[in-house]
């Protein structure tokens, strides 16, 4: 029996399915006389959330439409076309998409599943702040919602890891550019109350502002960060082409260990030394300042066989000494990480399981292998719950089922829309199953 | 459904009972697993068994009853453990065995068929019923608790290590037929362990407690490598071992016992 064999972009926890790839709203309808579907776009979540074992898992990436560019920035895309092909198209015209994750490789119906985010959440809000209106395809039918038509279908699946229906298609309002660079001051900071305080004081001075968080350092330098920020250069005759496609690929990979405490923590330092101390308003690329890993296809293989986990978090504004505390207890315990980010989150959606809330939000990935690691994991998690905040659904790939309800407050209305246009729970995926989001 | 550490949530133990097992299931029921399906012969044994495995955290430990020496109850009682589970199964644990009397039971053909029951045919069967229900459901593992006394049958004990050796060839190959299919099969080799089991024999070399078997049977279920040695350097040992020549080996083994 030829199963394809489906993970999430950690490598981790494989999930044997059928994948098809409808090409029009009828024959996606025609998927739901099957028990057991899931949608993917192209499976850039860590965990298990587009696929599912013994299912059928129904490729998104059939839709691939995208509209002509109204006057005011609305354009209307299938739900299978990749952030990617969307600024290709747009970049040229003027046009941004005004919420981009750190990759391009995500599809739109993914974007709204995880109602992703970017750097500029505190100023503009998620992916689904900007979308007009969008098709879903159900076991019970297929409608038309927006924000005031089938609200409730609309947010159930803005943020619904796809388990409210099939988006086939969306309607966004893109953001005017006349560049493509991006003006960024970056500057160092000596450890992570520092790089914190230099957030809240300066973030709202622009459009865009990240930090990156060394996570292997201890004692006073534990958490130093570099930060950058910045602003879309205006620009009279700017040049608009869109960034470069991806040169270099990761072709095989490596063995488990490539990705160790010593080797992380070397580039970690190679990273922050080259790092400039202050850096005022550097012109930046925006394939380099937005989507600096795209430039290295499959990076997620050097992680080798055991693949890998992210773990990120978001805590209430009042809550940053969670940071503070995440960071240091996995620093005492050498667990390896790179890449850590640090961003600042405005008000959240009105997504039922949408991640993101006011405060803070940290992200960081962490090989498969160290053993206490699953451990730690759950202790940050019930820092996280008993401080008010959550993990996100997108990045999981270990949490317990108890503490979905928990850090989501909402998920029994969720299940209420749910139970309406799919009562016979024929959506579902490895990652439902996993945190029992479901009704008994 | 596992996670991404290879963390299971419903378990079946066939051979619940056991200390090996019973090690086991307690690390699996502090990580994610909820509900364990103990299967044994003895109820007053497994209800010891279950009542631990609620203190660590169990909702769910039903009971079911087992009888290795009879083969053809292999399928009724593993439909009754996955009936038990009350949902997918994500792992079904094969911890049957008896180590018996080499010395007596060499003697005595009742005795050897008793042996290969226990041992071979009766979780071969079962073996076979579990991959066909997991098949069906296009997910889970099996882990089949072998020994290193299959890697090279010696003559102190040429009952239990022959069926062992018949259990551990056969699965791996069973593995093998898995390959693709969404379920997959590891084989789990303790050296000696002291447990109920092995208390009337000596301190022997590389011996573990059962908690030091469970905690490599968690790393083994995370990297999912077929074949898991607790502990991890008699993988080694056992390598070179296995190609002695027979006087060496002999020599080696006398000296052992």
């Amino acid at each position: 029996m030829a199963r394809t064999r489906l993970t999430g972009w950690g490598n981790t926890a494989p999930g044997f399915g059928d994948l098809v790839t409808p090409r029009s709203v009828s024959e996606l309808q025609e998927t739901f006389q099957s028990h057991g579907v899931i949608a993917r776009g192209l499976g850039r979540s860590y965990g298990d959330p587009a696929q599912l074992s013994g299912g059928l898992v129904v490729s998104n990436l059939g839709f691939d439409a995208v509209g002509p560019i109204a006057a005011d920035g609305v354009v209307t895309v299938g739900a299978g076309v990749s952030i990617d092909t969307l600024i290709r198209w747009a970049m040229p015209q003027g046009w941004f998409v005004p919420v981009t994750p750190g990759t391009r490789q995500v599809t739109i119906g993914g974007a709204i599943a995880a109602d992703v985010h970017g750097k500029n959440h505190h100023a503009v809000g998620s992916f689904a702040h900007h979308v007009l209106a969008m098709r879903i395809v159900t076991p019970t039918g297929t409608f038309d919602t927006s924000p005031t038509e089938r609200a409730d279908l609309f947010w159930a699946t803005c943020g619904g890891m796809g388990l409210t229906g099939i988006v086939s298609e969306a309607t966004i309002r893109l953001i005017p550019i006349s560049s493509n660079r991006v003006l960024v001051d970056t500057t160092k900071h000596a450890n992570l109350a520092e790089t914190m305080a230099a957030m809240v004081d300066g973030d709202d001075n622009y459009q865009y502002s990240v930090a990156w968080i060394d996570c292997m350092t201890t004692g006073k330098h534990m958490g130093r960060g570099i930060l950058t920020r910045g602003d879309h250069l205006v620009a009279t005759d700017g040049r608009l082409d869109p960034p470069s496609a991806t040169s270099l690929a990761i072709p095989v990979t490596p063995p488990s260990g490539l990705l160790n405490p010593l080797t992380i923590r070397l580039f970690n330092e190679a990273w922050f030394k080259k790092a400039p101390r202050r850096e005022i308003a550097r012109e930046h690329s925006i394939g380099s300042f937005f989507h600096p890993l795209d430039a290295l296809a499959n990076w997620n293989r050097l992680y080798g066989p055991k693949g890998f986990v992210q773990y990120q978090f978001a805590v209430p504004d009042d809550r940053g000494d969670i940071v503070e505390k995440a960071v240091s207890r996995l620093s005492s315990a050498g667990v390896p990480s790179f890449l850590a980010v640090l961003k600042r989150f405005g008000a959240g959606s009105s997504g039922h399981l949408s991640f993101p809330i006011a405060g803070w939000t940290l992200a960081l990935d962490m090989p498969v292998g160290p053993r206490e690691l699953p451990g730690i994991l759950d202790e940050l998690d019930e820092l996280v719950v008993t401080a008010g905040g959550r993990i996100y659904l997108a990045k999981d790939a270990r949490c317990r089922p108890e503490t979905v309800g928990l850090m989501y407050s909402r998920l029994s209305e969720f299940l209420d829309v749910k139970d309406v246009y799919d009562p016979e729970r024929r959506i579902t995926s490895d990652l439902a199953r996993r945190l029992h989001i479901e009704r008994n | 459904m596992e996670n991404a550490f290879g963390q299971p949530q419903r378990v079946i133990v066939l051979g619940g009972s056991s200390d090996i097992a019973r090690a086991i299931t307690r690390k699996l029921v502090a990580a994610r697993t909820h509900t364990v399906v103990l299967a044994g012969r003895s109820t007053e044994l497994l209800e010891k068994a279950a009542a631990e495995a609620h203190e660590y955290g169990a909702t769910a430990a039903p009971l079911v009853s087992l009888d290795a020496e009879n083969p053809a109850s292999a399928v009724p009682t593993v439909a009754d453990a996955f009936d038990a589970a009350g949902g997918a199964v994500d792992l079904v644990i094969v911890a049957v065995g008896a180590l018996g009397d080499q010395a007596t039971d060499e003697q005595d053909p009742a005795a050897a068929l008793r042996l290969m029951s226990v041992n071979f045919t009766w979780p071969v069967v079962a073996l076979t019923e579990v991959r066909r229900r997991l098949l069906a459901q296009g997910s889970g593992r099996i882990l089949v608790i072998s020994s290193v006394a299959s890697v090279r049958v010696r003559r102190s004990a040429y009952l239990y290590g022959g069926a062992k050796a018949g259990l551990d060839r056969l699965s791996d190959a069973m593995a093998d037929s898995l390959a693709g299919t969404g379920v997959s099969l590891q084989i789990l080799r303790p050296g000696a362990v002291r447990t109920r089991m092995t208390a009337d024999l000596k301190e022997m070399p590389f011996m573990t407690g059962p908690n030091e078997v469970a905690d490599y049977v968690m790393s083994g279920l995370e990297s999912g490598q077929r074949i898991i040695w607790s502990p991890p350097i008699l993988k080694y040992v056992y390598l070179v071992l296995r190609h002695l020549p027979k006087v060496l080996w002999t020599a080696v083994m006398d000296r052992a016992n």
